[in-house]
């Protein structure tokens, strides 16, 4: 494996936990519990889509460079397989709707459903708590594309932050009936919290040449920021317990099959057709 | 005939308005990074215009692109390259203070801090004035609008809705 294709892995990392996440909140749009939120909730869904173009198109571009015996190893999925034997260039569209599961390094926590508005709130505000942290730190990478798409982002997520902590407080300390139900979703969607903080092969390869960022080291700034607001919100934070990992090495839950059906749909049945 | 220079080309750009907010040109805006000019051997001239993003996800930048081909291709550039700049990252400080005017005439309460100060904490937000009656006693309904780089906001004086470019 050269250096390329560890950059390419890393940086599919990154884009996908923005295209799966920003897709998520997408199901919200027409959905909110008020226009607002709807409209709130579809501006994040665009940043993390907008996120994830600019990182594609970086990964398709190393990719398009790469010597063609490494291009062969990069993906199983058989279609890009196809495309990477008739030697034609991929882009940002091909890494988003031509891969299949196994293809795909988001962390299991973003493909979870969204179940109410708690969960949803309760998935975003882990994700944006690690991803303020570990944007800012990217901003280092010796990547200069990484270091640019970084320090680009970081502007937009401090809004999510911003949402996703808001909403955890008026919920936590709202009503009974709303406490219980962040609670509820904060003590479930917690054993997906763990991957964030955990390095894969890709965040070693990647930390190793200065392209990437030790995820162990964002774990206590995590930990600050999450308790922070959790005790604004008078909720518990769950004991660390057993925590779910995977994703970023290609293993998922079985949500991230239907969340592709969905998203893949047009393109597997009617290839190479735009509108 | 070949009249392109630098400037030349600024003053042209200065026709392309951001579709969302057509008030604004993109020289308003300040996405405009850099304009170069370089003549082929048969004596065409290639124009390569480096833009900068708002937002990550701004659907406008591919209209507004594609509006920069059209305004220089009207003036005889037939080659055109437009670049993506992501680094440094766009801020409303680049906008100019005849932009903050024009967004103010429009209905538009124009960013009023400085982006790059600190940020706001926790259900904290900044006094915008309503840019119909000038009244400071309104409320946000939204830190997300009908595009990225716009708020919601409500005057209670003269209860018009309103929105607000936000200090980004």
């Amino acid at each position: 494996m050269s250096q390329t294709t560890d950059l390419i892995k890393y940086t599919l990392q990154i884009a996908d936990n923005a295209l799966v996440l920003g897709h998520r909140l997408s199901e919200w749009c027409g959905h909110g519990p008020i226009l607002e939120q709807d409209i709130a909730i579809t501006n994040i869904a665009l940043d993390h889509l907008g996120q994830a173009r600019s990182l594609y198109q970086y990964a398709a571009e190393l990719f398009n460079n790469l010597p063609l015996v490494e291009k062969n190893d990069l993906f199983a999925s058989a279609v890009l397989q196809q495309k990477i034997n008739a030697e034609e260039p991929l882009d940002e569209d091909d890494l988003a709707y031509l891969r299949d599961g196994w293809d795909f390094r988001n962390v299991q926590l973003v493909e979870q459903p969204n179940k109410d508005w708690a969960y949803t709130v309760a998935r975003s505000f882990f994700y944006d708590s690690f991803n303020f942290h570990f944007y800012t730190a990217l901003q280092n990478s010796a990547d200069k594309t990484l270091a640019a798409i970084a320090e680009k982002s970081l502007k937009e997520v401090a809004y999510h932050l911003r949402w996703s902590s808001e909403w955890v407080v008026r919920l936590g300390d709202g009503t009974a009936e709303s406490h219980e139900r962040m609670q509820t979703a904060i003590n479930d969607y917690w054993m997906y919290t763990g991957e964030l903080v955990t390095m894969s092969e890709a965040d070693t390869a990647a930390l190793n040449t200065g392209n990437g960022v030790a995820a162990t080291a964002l774990k206590q700034k995590w930990d600050e920021q999450v308790n922070a607001v959790l005790q604004e919100a008078t909720l518990a934070r769950p004991e660390d317990g057993w925590m779910q990992q995977g994703g970023k090495d290609g293993r998922h839950t079985e949500h991230l099959g239907y969340i592709l059906a969905e998203l893949q749909f047009m393109q597997r049945a009617y290839p190479n057709m735009e509108w | 005939m070949n009249t392109a220079n630098v400037n030349k080309v600024y003053e042209w750009l200065a026709d392309v308005t951001d579709p969302e907010v057509p008030v604004l040109t993109i020289l308003d805006l300040g996405i405009v990074r850099n304009v170069q000019l370089q003549q082929t051997d048969d004596n065409e001239t290639i124009a390569t215009i480096t833009i900068t993003p708002t937002y990550s996800g701004c659907p406008a930048m591919d209209v507004i692109g594609m509006n920069i081909r059209m305004a220089l291709l009207s003036r005889g550039i037939k080659k055109v390259n437009i670049e993506m700049q992501l680094s440094p990252a766009w801020t409303t400080d680049w906008m100019s203070e005849s932009g903050k005017a024009k967004l103010k005439e429009y209905g538009i309460a124009p960013p009023i801090r400085k982006a790059s100060g600190a940020g706001l904490g926790l259900f904290e937000n900044d006094t915008i004035a309503c840019p119909r009656c000038g009244s400071e006693d309104t409320q946000l309904v939204s830190q997300f609008g009908p595009t990225s780089c716009k708020a919601l906001y409500k005057c209670n004086s003269c209860h018009e809705p309103f929105e607000h470019f936000k200090c980004h």
